[in-house]
């Protein structure tokens, strides 16, 4: 039975971004480059690098070509949004505001089952991995909990914690639909007229879903994948050629186009999962395709961290900040 | 003697290392306790007399997602007084003119004591300087504060984290909060940047947020206010009482017994209760080994079972709450569970819109392994294989049906390409099996591909029919030949395509089944049917070094069969592969022959003879003298070892014909009849003679005692009491 005093889908979000905005978070707005997970957004993947303090949330449309359903599925999406919220470093009463937070959007713990049940995060593309829980609501994964240990390659110290809620999944659980296409995006206030996730995405999910596994041109994506990883890499090694000289102003450094340089990372990343939907990757070349784009990325947080640190500019607002 | 407490409350500790923490905290604590003297009473400080047999005291363990902690009672309020002799330096050095040196005043400094007051000791070294000391004991309280924080920074986890900044410490989450007591007292010990005190906390949802435990005798007690029960053992019995209550509600019902995942739930729950949930019964058309997985693997819910053993659409959830009064909690499981039974039944009916045997020509864009081609040429080649075993068996007169094994070969990997297997990755074979049922392939081809991964560990079962035990063993011998082939054979650790497991499963189904399988004939076949194909333009090792290879692996995966399944004695072991390691059926029924003789006394003094003899013939053999071969008897000049000579033919033909008819334990007995002959050998002659004539015809005597009757086993392996 759908609980129409439930929050709808939008509304979940809003209350989340303030109780997360209370609690000091910039509230970031989703990055605009096609992302698997929040976690590939700069303002994590880069963020929870270096020592630099920082709380942000924001929503991330996360786009996986191979689950797509041509929306038939009621619980499997092309693309679903997660609210993406970093801790850099994690307060230590993070799981009671983590708790705090699902109050926000109405959920009552005195009347559910929550556990905290081991679930560890690794993305080999990244090279990055922590530690954590899947968040259980009633028998529902509803977040995951990690603290990262590495990204890039790289030892983080502070570590940060990620919570990633996922937005359809906890909507479709506090209104109780079976189908995440019948979870109410919006209720007008003036008319009550709704606004259902079916008429938000459905058509975009089927679609998308045509093109990432019937029409997307796989000689032309290979070629993208291949320009933009060279376009990348060369970025990535004037970069390091730049650092290496003794020569190199603090401006050159700090006006060096890395985050330019991650954006053709992420689409790399990208192409190379709209290839797989497709089809078009054999297990043999999965693996190389792989290690290529995990070299750029942790190429990319190496110059990132570098850049940070060797560049007056950027750290001195740095030790400002902190 | 105060009670000690120490509870260390910590984020969710994962359920599966729960256990094993809390194991070795305490061997930790008993150890420490032990070791700082805070066993002995104050009242006997004379040694190590009135040491309490540490495995007497009797710790309260608890352990929960979120605590591990433990009461030691009745520990010493301070380590106990010690008085000692301590030594210093020769009174040589010690006094000079008969004034005390510099040396003697720098070690009575030391000792705490006025040179007017050390005494003289006398040691086989000569006479030096001591000193009676007494070494105050410290207090219990100052022992612990110090020791325990390292015992906690020492506890091994499967998988740490850091959290602090600085990384000053790794532990399996991070460290929230510490209780340390002797009765009433704070331990002031610090872990983590965490100061110890008498504050914890109860269940995240229904316990306050703090508790202040008065006690250590409390502690069990006060937790439980907060809605915590410490102890596993007691959550489970809660538990099983919990899952039985809710079982009655539904007449004829039981809940599927399942101790990993009764462990696991254990370990998940401070507070636990069970709430019964039901599903549609239409789910229950689905294959039951689906239902089953989604239930327990993903949503950690035992199954319920009617009384005739069938699943029957109720699950039972065990939860970290009081209870479910609305039915809220029900309901959100409920929904999820039918999202994923949805999910299946979605799988499995796209699925069956393509005839399954159809999928084979799909598994040609399947890899199986990079080098090794894909998964179409894998049934290829397990099909001639299993044609060629079967084909063996009905000329041995063994019943097989050589078709359907074929056919099962060849369709056993179809399932790579369904759905459901790329859902379920734990469920292949099972779900190929399913599916070749439910389209109505033959039973003996649909159970064949259901057990073709059988059995997974030695535990699990072999498979059930003739059909399936080759197909099961052809498959396994083709990725074994073909990763030896390429040169990747396990090493240490590293065993990444499980190889050690699949060799296991061939010798545990060849010796369950008594099949007729050699093991170096089998997988010589294997490797021959990748004979001309790419792959085998890959191989790295030659023939003759991957047989070695081969011989070695498998010899290793049957000493492990024989010792740790079947429980035989290593030495057994090793004299029963050393006379063939090839035959796995006849290996154990030699092996258990050699275990019930080997402690008869003639049994033991020939393996010592066969020890002798083996040793003579080496030394023999490394001085390059000659052996006779055949040696003749007339040349021998002795009694004693003409009677031996006259003995072995007699022996050996008796040794044969039981042998031939697998008769092993008389064969032994004859053996051992031999004892007084051979101990007369030994007693009366020289083997090792200057006579070189003599000497060689000796030799090839021993040669032709040990060659005759070494088939069985070399006994010269058995272990035996006299040296």
């Amino acid at each position: 039975m759908p609980d129409p005093t439930a929050p709808t889908y939008q509304e979940v979000i809003l209350r989340l971004q303030e109780f997360w905005a209370l609690q000091g978070s910039v509230l970031q707005q989703p990055y605009d480059t096609e992302v698997g997970a929040g976690t590939m957004a700069p303002e994590t993947f880069l963020r929870v690098l270096g020592p630099k303090p920082y709380k942000v949330a924001y929503v991330q449309p996360s786009r996986r070509p191979a689950d797509g359903r041509y929306g038939d599925n009621p619980n499997r999406l092309y693309k679903h949004m997660q609210l993406q919220v970093i801790l850099k470093p994690p307060p230590e009463n993070v799981q009671e505001l983590y708790l705090e937070s699902l109050k926000a959007i109405g959920i009552d713990l005195r009347m559910h089952d929550i556990k905290f049940e081991e679930d560890n995060w690794e993305a080999p593309t990244l090279a990055a991995w922590g530690v954590g829980w899947q968040v259980m609501l009633d028998g529902l994964e509803i977040t995951q909990f990690t603290y990262f240990q590495q990204c890039g390659g790289i030892d983080l110290d502070p570590i940060s914690a990620e919570l990633t809620y996922g937005l359809e999944r906890i909507t479709a659980f506090l209104q109780d639909r079976d189908s995440i296409y019948d979870v109410v995006w919006a209720r007008d206030p003036q008319t009550g007229r709704e606004a259902t996730y079916r008429d938000v995405r459905y058509q975009e999910e089927l679609q998308v879903s045509v093109y990432n596994f019937e029409a997307a041109d796989v000689d032309k994506t290979w070629k993208h994948l291949e320009m933009y990883e060279a376009e990348c890499q060369e970025l990535i090694n004037k970069f390091n050629a730049m650092a290496a000289d003794k020569a190199t102003s603090a401006e050159a450094r700090a006006r060096f186009p890395l985050l330019g340089a991650y954006d053709l990372c992420l689409k790399c990343s990208h192409l190379f999962n709209l290839l797989d939907a497709r089809g078009a990757i054999s297990v043999t070349e999965r693996v190389g395709v792989i290690a290529r784009i995990r070299q750029l990325a942790v190429g990319l947080a190496k110059a990132y961290l570098a850049q940070q640190s060797s560049t007056p500019a950027l750290k001195q607002k740095t030790e400002g900040a902190a | 003697m105060p009670d000690f407490l120490l509870e260390i409350g910590c984020e969710e500790i994962p359920a599966r290392m729960l256990e094993a923490a809390s194991i070795e905290l305490t061997t930790r604590l008993r150890s420490l306790i032990s070791r700082e003297s805070l066993l002995l009473r104050p009242s006997d400080q004379d040694g190590g007399e009135s040491r309490l047999d540490l495995s007497n005291i009797l710790l309260e363990l608890y352990a929960t997602p979120r605590r591990l902690a433990l009461v030691v009672p009745g520990i010493a309020a301070a380590q106990p007084d010690v008085t000692e002799q301590v030594t210093g330096p020769s009174l040589k050095v010690a006094f000079k003119d008969g004034k005390p040196t510099p040396a003697a005043e720098a070690f009575a400094k030391r000792a705490g004591v006025d040179v007017s007051r050390l005494q003289k000791t006398s040691t086989p070294k000569g006479e030096y300087l001591a000193a009676t000391v007494t070494r105050k004991g410290r207090p219990a309280a100052e022992v612990l504060a110090e020791a325990v924080p390292k015992e906690i920074a020492g506890l091994y986890w499967p998988k740490s984290m850091y959290w602090r900044a600085g990384k000053p410490e790794r532990f399996v989450r991070p460290v929230r909060w510490m209780v340390a007591l002797l009765d009433e007292e704070v331990v002031p010990l610090e872990y983590a940047g965490i100061k110890a005190g008498r504050a914890t906390r109860g269940h995240r949802i229904l316990g306050p947020e703090q508790v202040s435990i008065s006690t250590p005798t409390r502690y069990a007690q006060q937790l439980r206010a907060a809605h915590v029960v410490g102890g596993g053992p007691e959550r489970e019995l809660r538990i099983r009482k919990a899952l039985d209550a809710a079982t009655r509600t539904i007449s004829g019902a039981r809940w599927r017994e399942d101790a990993e995942l009764l462990k696991t739930v254990v370990n998940l729950t401070e507070w636990p209760s069970v709430i019964l949930g039901n599903f549609d019964p239409q789910f229950l058309s689905l294959p039951e080994e689906v239902l089953v997985t989604v239930m327990r693997d993903h949503q950690k819910y035992f199954a319920v079972e009617n009384a005739s053993g069938k699943l029957a659409p109720h699950f039972l959830a065990v939860l970290n709450t009081d209870g479910d009064p609305d039915g809220l909690i029900r309901h959100g499981n409920e929904r999820v569970l039918r999202a994923r039974f949805n999910d299946a039944q979605f799988f499995w009916n796209f699925d069956n819109r393509t005839r399954f045997a159809d999928r084979r020509e799909k598994l040609k864009h399947v890899t199986f392994q990079k080098d090794l081609g894909d998964y179409y040429e894998k049934t290829e080649r397990i099909g001639r294989s299993v044609g060629a075993i079967a084909q063996a068996f009905l000329k041995s007169g063994i019943t097989v049906d050589r078709g359907a094994a074929v056919e099962a070969a060849h369709l056993s990997k179809n399932d790579l390409t369904a759905e459901l297997v790329k859902e379920f990755t734990e469920l292949q074979g099972i779900v190929g099996g399913r599916y070749a049922e439910h389209q109505g392939l033959s039973k003996a081809v649909a159970d064949a591909i259901y057990d073709q991964y059988k059995p997974v560990s030695m535990e699990d079962s072999v498979p059930r029919t003739m059909e399936g035990a080759i197909v099961a063993i052809a498959d396994k011998a083709d990725s074994i030949a073909g990763m030896f082939a390429l040169g990747l054979v396990p090493s240490g650790s590293k065993d990444p395509f499980a190889l050690r497991r699949q060799a296991n499963g061939i010798v545990k189904t060849i010796a369950e089944h008594k099949l007729l399988v050699n093991l170096a004939h089998l997988m010589y076949e294997a490797r021959e049917q990748y004979q001309s194909s790419d792959a085998a333009k890959k191989f790295t090792a030659t023939v003759e070094g991957y047989s070695r290879s081969i011989a070695a692996f498998f010899r290793e995966r049957l000493e492990f069969y024989l010792r740790d399944v079947l429980g035989l004695a290593y030495d057994v072991v090793n004299a029963t592969l050393s006379a063939d390691a090839n035959d796995v059926v006849d290996a154990v029924a030699r092996a258990q022959a050699v275990a019930k003789v080997r402690s008869s006394p003639d049994f033991e003094s020939i393996s010592t003879s066969f020890k002798r003899m083996k040793n003579i013939l080496r030394q023999a053999a490394e001085a390059s003298k000659r052996v006779a071969e055949p040696y003749s008897p007339g040349a021998l000049l002795e009694e004693s070892e003409r009677e031996l000579a006259a003995a072995i033919p007699i022996v050996a033909a008796k040794v044969n014909q039981l042998r031939a008819s697998k008769n092993y334990q008389p064969a032994l007995i004859e053996i051992s009849k031999l004892r007084p002959s051979i101990d007369a050998f030994f007693d009366k002659v020289m083997v090792m003679v200057e006579d070189e004539k003599l000497r060689a015809n000796r030799l090839g005597l021993l040669a032709t005692v040990v060659g005759e009757l070494s088939s069985i086993a070399d006994f010269s392996e058995i272990v035996t009491e006299r040296k």
